[in-house]
């Protein structure tokens, strides 16, 4: 496995990874697709992941916990929002608690591609966090409008950095 | 990557991310920079009622963005730096995250599949 791209955009919300692996895409795309897999890789050692529901079709809901090394768990779900295999998966990922999943709206949507070339097989993954917020703002702004506070913003955090 | 809570830290970058997500309070973010404006001079610059401006304020300063000082009848909005710089960390830290994840998914592609012949 090899990372080859990394974006950070904190003002879109998104990181972009891109990785390559040396199998086809139908294996590599296994590591999604079965649960048992995925307990493997998704949480860190300290945090084991447990999938408990897992139909990766449009609509479909993974759920799963996290077990803390205090035994606490940590629950989340996932909602499918598309699903091509072994090329593409969209999903909503939100968090738990005990009982199910809380109203709160989803934290990230993440979305996997996978192209393979005759030696490997290309991931990227995109997250973007909080998706769901600007609705709330009365007559919202022309696309420029936006761009520019987007500018504006930039302009913060070039200032931070340096700082 | 010292995951401490990864749960709460995803919440907490969740605030964040969903203050940052909006227009208006990202404009509230780099007119408070300097923290002489209040509340009130803020709801003078934008179509929207003075509730509506104090709304946007409570989000940002209940995700540590800005705080609020008292002086006199007014109340002094500043944006928190260190809090805008950990919104560039906390990508960094969910890099690192799925970094480690990639690591996992390599591993796991190394190994012969279950049922596998060969």
């Amino acid at each position: 496995m090899t990372v080859i791209a990394v974006d950070r955009d904190p003002m879109a919300r998104t990181l972009t990874i891109v990785a390559e692996f040396d199998k086809p895409a139908e294996r590599v795309w296994q590591v999604w697709a079965d649960p048992r897999q995925l307990e493997r890789w998704w949480g860190p050692p300290t945090y084991p992941a447990t999938v408990v529901d897992h139909d990766l079709s449009e609509g479909g809901r993974v759920t799963y916990f996290m077990t803390a090394p205090d035994g606490e768990k940590l629950h989340a779900w996932w909602r499918i929002v598309s699903v091509d295999p072994p090329r593409s998966l969209a999903f909503e990922e939100g968090n738990a608690d005990d009982s199910g999943p809380n109203d709160d709206p989803p934290t990230t949507s993440i979305k996997v591609r996978l192209v393979e070339t005759p030696e490997k097989t290309t991931m990227t993954i995109t997250c973007k966090f909080a998706p769901t917020a600007d609705k709330e703002v009365p007559g919202a702004g022309t696309e420029s409008g936006m761009r520019l506070a987007v500018g504006q913003i930039d302009g913060i955090l070039a200032t931070t950095i340096v700082s | 990557m010292v995951v401490s809570r990864v749960g709460s830290r995803e919440r907490h970058a969740d605030d964040i991310f969903r203050a940052l997500a909006d227009r208006t309070r990202r404009d509230v973010i780099r007119r408070a920079m300097n923290g002489t404006l209040s509340v009130s001079d803020l709801a003078r610059l934008y179509p929207m009622s003075t509730t509506a401006v104090q709304k946007h304020v409570a989000v940002l300063e209940k995700a540590g963005l800005v705080h609020l000082t008292r002086r006199g009848r007014q109340l002094l909005v500043q944006t928190e730096i260190d809090t805008v710089a950990e919104a560039q960390i906390l990508l960094a830290e969910f890099e690192r995250l799925w970094r480690d994840r990639l690591d996992r998914i390599g591993d796991v592609l190394a190994q012969p599949e279950e049922g596998d012949r060969s």
